[in-house]
């Protein structure tokens, strides 16, 4: 009799929890339509889109998970092994299950009136554009997959950074095509465009395979190296750390001035968008990350800024029009901004957490109500909105709504000063007042600090920094309409804060860079275009996750990271032996009279 | 003269519990007052009330002559009363140096405009904020200077946190100080260290002190006079010596003998 070897005895409870998850992930990436929606944008032309990488990814993810093992330390666990792919495969093998059966259920039923996406159109996806093929190859895909993400799991360390690292490089290359096309003019190299894109779109085979190879040799070369980089600068003392700092910063000013001459309209009119959402980001960064008052109404003010300049600058304005240049209408923008701020704040700031949210909530779709409504219509046009605003007179230049590079430098200017502005409040005593409230306001109270005033004054300085983006935006589309500033600026704008890093400049730019950048504001399209009306479900899950997984955001400040994971900095001080505990030494002398 | 705190006739109620009532109190400049009494007497709702964090329903509070009744927490401490908590609060994740900084909010001025645009008094005032911030630090010995200025609050170790708050305290320069069971959980050479301390901050800070304490080699080494409370009423005054050997105070403590058999 032969019995198995235990190395294959197969962990089926995993296999099951797994499995099942993934068909339903699959299912539900189909029929939400990212399939269809996704399939135009081609990463390798013509072998691979984004529609399939889309459902490709979860058999392999979760073949990965499936198949990675809990190690404990100090507990010996069996090396990885045939069962671990074995594993990989059942599991991506029913979630691929998952996808044959929904082809079955397609092509014999109709719930079209529910579902939209069940179509015909879902159907010749999945069978990739072939008229009868077997629904059951999805199972053997899955499974293929299964086996894969499961590798991952059995090679060694330097073969696996290749894989990932290639991949991603191949995917992040393929998704910022448009923008390296529009680049390549600027800097004489469309040949170079040429050479590794397909005319339709798409990295070409060969290309792709020679990027990948060549990223993750190098991604081999240099590994380590870069994280002790990073160390190394965080453990710089004082002043070294400061000329780093001026040097990182230096680098960035250079090329944030210097690139965007080589870029074309595409590519600037992105930036500048990025830009327009970075702004009010860092602002709101101001209000939540420093202060701590969960600010939900942020678009009033963007909203704020843009009509005080609708209304200074246009000759077109209903009621009142001065007809100013935008610089100086800048100076009612500030005003009427923070007046607004107090106006709203000083009946909201007393309130604590949750209620705050609400009621801010509440007020900044007020504020677009108020635009909107029939009453104040003969002043700001309601429905209608306010048309013929001015392109930007500078005095020394003159920058119209449709120079998209002129609108980045402006944009990146205010952007420069809202960094500024965050670093110096920060370091200040009016940013200490905001850490003590934050940490406990009761407590921040009773040690003398007016919290009223100092939370209002967040308030007004976040409400400013909003309205210059708005003054910017109205000057940059020509026309300002209440609809523009709905809700959903609010959260995309917490959103790209949370995401970043809540606290943290860094960041708020990555947040802003990989959000709107990548995947879109709410009404602007980011390099992703084919994610349309699918962008809020990817915002959505991108919450939820980094919730669950890094609530301290992509680019974490050190102080939120420091908050969140108290326990961790405790014990790591215990191991190291220095001072969580420290030993206190008995005073000269008598053991205390008592 | 008048006295610098006066309480008359001060009444307290939570939903019909009556946690203080008919208290009448003063402390004079200079005086180091101990306030005792069993758990639950109402000892630290009186320092609430005199904080502001909690509103009496009946009778006044003078400072310096001038009832701070209806007064914000903050305000009452700019007027020069500062506190510590039974059960420390600290702003945890901040530095220390930064615990004590911030507690100079109420002695300081400058606002956005001296930050953004670095004036000459905005760096002045930061760095004097610093050093006193240092120097009210080093009172305390090398336990919270050093590498240790920098280090979180949570960090610290339960003493060292109870050190911090009374430096906290001491940089918001109050005229009175408020501590609430200052030595409780530290070990007995701890205790002796910070009664020392007690002490000093009066001769050498100039603070006048009201202490809640339920260590009696600290009320007794500490303090010029006692006041007992027992459910919300006083019920004893004068020199520790008085006080111990007061027959309602022994039966507060140790309940009334009859009671107690049957
Ligand atoms: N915020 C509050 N709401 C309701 N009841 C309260 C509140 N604060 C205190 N009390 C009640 O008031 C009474 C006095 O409480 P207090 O904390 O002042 O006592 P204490 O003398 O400080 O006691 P301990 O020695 O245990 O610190 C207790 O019965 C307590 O339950
Ligand atoms: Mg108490």
């Amino acid at each position: 009799m032969t019995t198995l070897p235990s190395t294959l005895l197969l962990d089926w409870k995993r296999i099951f929890k797994w499995g099942p998850i993934c068909a339903a992930a699959l299912l539900f990436v189909s029929l939400v339509g990212m399939p269809i929606k996704l399939d135009p944008k081609s990463i390798i032309s013509p072998l691979l889109s984004l529609g399939y990488v889309s459902l490709f990814w979860l058999p392999l993810i979760f073949g990965y998970i499936a198949s990675s093992r809990v190690v404990l330390e100090g507990v010996e666990t069996s090396k990885p092994g045939l069962s671990d792919l074995l594993t990989g495969v059942l599991t991506g093998a029913i979630g691929g299950a998952g996808l044959t059966l929904l082809m079955l259920g397609i092509e014999n039923f109709d719930i079209r009136d529910p579902l939209i996406n069940w179509s015909p159109q879902l159907l010749e996806v999945l069978a990739f554009g072939a008229r009868d093929l077997n629904s059951a190859v999805w199972i053997g895909i899955g499974g293929a997959l299964g086996l894969v993400g499961a590798a991952l799991n059995v090679i060694p360390e330097s073969l696996r950074r290749v894989v990932s690292y290639g991949s991603f490089t191949v995917l992040a290359v393929a998704i910022f095509e448009p923008a390296l096309d529009d680049m390549s003019e600027g800097f004489r190299l469309e040949w170079l465009i040429e050479l590794i894109f397909q005319k339709r779109g798409g990295l070409k085979l060969w290309p792709a395979i020679i990027l990948a190879s060549l990223i993750g040799l190098i991604s081999v070369i240099s590994k380590g190296k870069v994280k002790k980089a990073v160390a190394q600068y965080r453990e710089q003392e004082g002043s070294q750390k400061k000329q780093t700092s001026y040097v990182l910063f230096g680098i960035v000013a250079v090329l944030g001035i210097v690139l965007p001459i080589f870029m074309g309209t595409y590519v600037n009119s992105l930036l500048a968008n990025v830009g327009i959402f970075l702004l009010l980001a860092l602002g709101l960064n101001i209000v939540v990350g420093l202060a701590g008052i969960l600010d939900l109404g942020y678009v009033a003010f963007f909203a704020v800024g843009a009509y005080t300049t609708a209304v200074f600058t246009s000759e077109l304005s209903p009621f009142f029009a001065p007809g100013m240049t935008w610089a100086l209408s800048l100076v009612f923008v500030v005003i009427l901004a923070a007046l607004t701020g107090l106006i709203i704040g000083a009946p909201v700031i007393r309130m604590r957490g949750d209620y705050l949210a609400i009621v801010t909530l509440g007020f900044g779709e007020i504020i677009r109500l108020l635009f909107l409504s029939d009453f104040l219509k003969p002043y700001f046009g309601g429905a209608q909105g306010i048309l013929g605003i001015p392109g930007i007179d500078l005095g020394f230049v003159y920058i119209s709504g449709t120079d998209t590079r002129g609108i980045f430098y402006l944009v990146l200017f205010f952007c420069a000063l809202a960094v500024y502005v965050s670093w110096r409040l920060q370091a200040s005593r009016l940013g200490r007042s905001w850490m003590a409230i934050r940490e406990d306001e009761q407590v921040a109270e009773a040690m003398g600090i007016n919290t009223v005033n100092s939370k209002l004054m967040a308030f007004v300085v976040g409400a400013v920094l909003a309205s210059f983006a708005g003054a910017i935006m109205a000057a940059r589309v020509g026309s300002v309409f209440p609809n523009s500033f709905m809700i959903l600026i609010s959260i995309v704008i917490l959103v790209v804060v949370i995401v970043g890093g809540m606290g943290s400049i860094p960041g708020v730019f990555v947040g802003a860079f990989v959000l709107i950048g990548i995947l879109g504001g709410p009404k602007q399209p980011g390099l992703l275009q084919e994610f349309g009306s699918l962008k809020l479900l990817v915002y959505g899950m991108l919450l939820v996750y980094m919730m669950l997984q890094r609530p301290e955001g992509l680019v974490p400040s050190a102080r939120r990271t420091q908050e969140l994971h108290q326990e961790e900095f405790l014990q790591d001080s215990w191991l190291k032996g220095t001072d969580a505990e420290d030993e206190e030494q008995p005073v000269e002398g008598e053991e205390a009279q008592i | 003269m008048s006295h610098l705190l006066e309480i008359k006739d001060l009444q307290v109620t939570f939903g019909g519990l009556d946690a203080l009532s008919g208290l009448n109190f003063h402390v004079d400049e200079g005086e180091i007052v101990s306030v005792i009494g069993p758990n639950g007497a109402g000892k630290t709702t009186f320092f609430n009330t005199i904080t502001g964090l909690v509103e009496p329903t009946g009778g006044d509070i003078l400072f310096q002559g001038d009832s701070v009744l209806g007064l914000e927490p903050n305000e009452i401490t700019s007027l020069g009363i500062a506190r510590t908590f039974q059960n420390v609060r600290l702003f945890p994740n901040m530095t220390i140096l930064e615990n004590v900084m911030v507690a100079q909010h109420c002695r300081t001025s400058q606002n956005v405009f001296g930050a953004l645009f670095q004036t000459k008094a905005f760096k002045k005032e930061e760095e004097e904020i610093r050093q006193r911030g240092e120097e009210i630090l080093s009172f305390f010995g090398s336990r919270l200077v050093g590498y240790r200025l920098d280090q979180a609050a949570f960090m610290l170790s339960y003493a060292n946190r109870r050190r911090l708050e009374i430096a906290r305290a001491m940089a918001t320069q109050p005229r009175l100080m408020l501590l609430d069971e200052p030595v409780a959980g530290m070990n007995p050479s701890e205790t002796a260290e910070l009664t020392e301390l007690i002490g000093r901050l009066r001769s050498e800070w100039g603070f006048t002190i009201v202490i809640i304490e339920h260590d009696m080699a600290v009320v007794k080494n500490v303090s010029d006079r006692v006041v007992v409370l027992d459910h919300g009423v006083p019920i004893a005054s004068g020199s520790f010596e008085e006080v111990s050997t007061d027959p309602d105070v022994i039966e507060a403590y140790l309940g009334r003998p009859v009671e107690s058999h049957s």
